[in-house]
């Protein structure tokens, strides 16, 4: 591989698992986060002792590392907890490579939880409206993404039922996942018919609203194969960040994932034709479009047609989020951390039904504030190291 | 406007005496005399450059709708409205409403002016206008 990163390859996730997904009614974020820590602990045979370094972000906890270290009853000399949002658990893994790499932390653990589904039925977050956007009472967020939907469409001819292409794939993947919200099926018709909340976004164009939680546990490559399940290697990520609000962001049609996804790929030595599968943050269908884009797998502005005719769904020739993504398996308010673990589960051949045969390489590209942080992580099997 | 002793970091800042200026229902944003380019929202330090040279001025009006939305309520709650993303003649983009014509006739490359409108709940509150409607 062409790369002179010295961290590609450095780390490698060596457990990961699932909780609450995508209800867990009575329970509360941090037993949800506690439930998936002891199975990602579990999965890789290690005690929660072992972990000391801890990676974590929450809409509950204004200061989530000291919450999550105490809860679990860790002290970590490595603690991080940067909040860019949704994106915030791809982040982390380009930290936790980074810490492990520099021998700040031997047993890193990222780790999320959200009752927002059950809890309370709406996105929560302690994020603010920005001061002079406030006045004019955008609906946070679905109105910023709206507004780069109809500048997409005006710039590029997009269609509102290029978008439902988006939504009815991602459905098609959640049938074939059995912990998926919604598995009914969905048509185009269905969702270009659906309420509209912010023109030219339908409420079948947004994620879902639910519970869950995620952890994942890393080590030095070195000792990676020392444990009980295939290690999944982290093999390039970058993060870019250009704006907090929309009418901050420079064109609405170009995320700053132009920036990130070249970055992971240079690192990792790879490009676009080398992924075998994608997990693409789908907070609204405009995201998968935007950042199918802005990663190369087509050229900007061609989205629309690129997405049309089962191209990304079960069978067709580019697997995008295959656990049905924010828009049809769960969304807890911060989906990062469901893009890796479905990335894990489908580089370890783990993901049943919705299996992506032989994937090698997997891309996960984390989205958060309004398409505002972009982080991209590439990770891939001990074939790829 | 413009003060030569009237630093971004001495006394009431940027953003308070944006309000002030608002409140009194003029619409000011920054040029940057270091770099020659205007700021918006208001900053500590330019955008394009760094400086703390920004000086208060009055910009045309003049803009051009760069992106809209309609967002949907319900008529009891007050019915739907737009939130529109403005590119100012300046250059600064900014998130206001569009007044002057239903939401849904609210189009991207509309040219539009800015007003500043007495609002009910919000008191001074910048608006745009289509260029040649009647505010």
């Amino acid at each position: 591989m062409s790369t002179t990163s010295p961290l590609r390859g450095a780390a490698a996730i060596v457990g990961a698992s699932l909780s609450g997904v995508p209800m867990a009614p009575g329970r509360s974020a941090l037993e949800i986060l506690g439930e998936a820590v002891h199975g990602a602990l579990a999965d890789a045979g290690l005690k929660l002792s072992d972990v000391d370094g801890l990676f974590t972000g929450s809409s509950y906890h204004f200061l989530a590392g000291l919450s999550v270290a105490e809860y679990l009853g860790i002290h970590p000399k490595f603690c991080e907890a940067t909040m860019v949002g949704g994106s915030s658990y791809v982040s982390h893994l380009l930290t936790a490579a980074m810490a492990l790499h520099t021998g700040q932390c031997e047993v890193a653990l990222i780790c999320y939880g959200s009752n927002q589904g059950s809890g309370f039925g709406k996105l929560k977050s302690m994020a603010e409206t920005p001061l002079y956007e406030a006045p004019y009472e955008p609906r946070y967020p679905i109105s910023s993404y709206a507004l780069a939907a109809a500048r997409h469409m005006h710039q590029y001819g997009s269609t509102r039922e290029d978008l439902a292409h988006i939504a009815v794939a991602a459905r098609q993947w959640a049938q074939l996942n059995p912990l998926a919200y919604a598995r009914e099926p969905l048509s185009i018709e269905q969702v270009l018919a659906s309420r509209l909340v912010s023109d030219p976004l339908s409420v079948l164009d947004c994620c879902l609203v639910t519970d869950g939680g995620g952890a994942l546990v890393l080590v030095r490559s070195e000792r990676a194969k020392d444990f009980p399940k295939p290690p999944v290697y982290v093999l390039g990520a970058a993060a870019a960040t250009w704006h907090r609000q929309i009418g901050s962001m420079p064109d609405l049609t170009v995320t700053a994932t132009a920036e990130s996804g070249p970055r992971a790929f240079a690192m990792a030595g790879l490009a676009p034709k080398d992924v075998d599968v994608l997990e693409l943050y789908d907070a609204f269908t405009i995201n998968t479009l935007l950042f199918l884009e802005d990663l190369g797998f087509c050229a900007k502005g061609e989205g629309g047609a690129f997405v049309r005719n089962g191209r990304i769904a079960p069978g067709g020739v580019l697997p995008v989020n295959t656990n049905g993504g924010g828009l049809s398996c769960c969304h807890p308010g911060m989906y990062g951390m469901f893009l890796l673990i479905e990335a894990v589960q489908q580089l370890r051949a783990e993901a049943g039904d919705r299996q992506v045969p032989g994937a090698e390489i997997a891309l996960c590209h984390g989205n958060g504030g309004v398409l505002s942080s972009q982080v991209t992580a590439l990770l891939g099997t001990a074939a790829t190291v | 406007m413009s003060d030569a002793r009237n630093s971004v970091f001495e006394g009431p800042g940027p953003d308070a005496q944006f309000a002030q200026a608002l409140a009194q229902g003029r619409f000011q944003i920054q040029h940057c005399s270091a770099c020659d380019q205007h700021v918006f929202y208001p900053r500590a330090l330019c955008t394009h450059c760094g400086s703390a040279q920004l000086e208060w001025v009055a910009p045309s009006g003049a803009g051009c709708v760069y992106s809209s939305t309609t967002v949907r309520r319900k008529p009891q709650a007050g019915g739907d409205y737009n939130v529109a993303l403005v590119d100012l003649a300046e250059g600064p983009r900014l998130m206001s409403r569009i007044d002057g014509v239903p939401p849904d006739q609210v189009r991207i490359g509309m040219r539009v002016q800015a007003r500043v409108i007495d609002d009910p709940i919000k008191g001074k509150l910048l608006v745009f206008i289509p260029e040649g409607a009647t505010p």
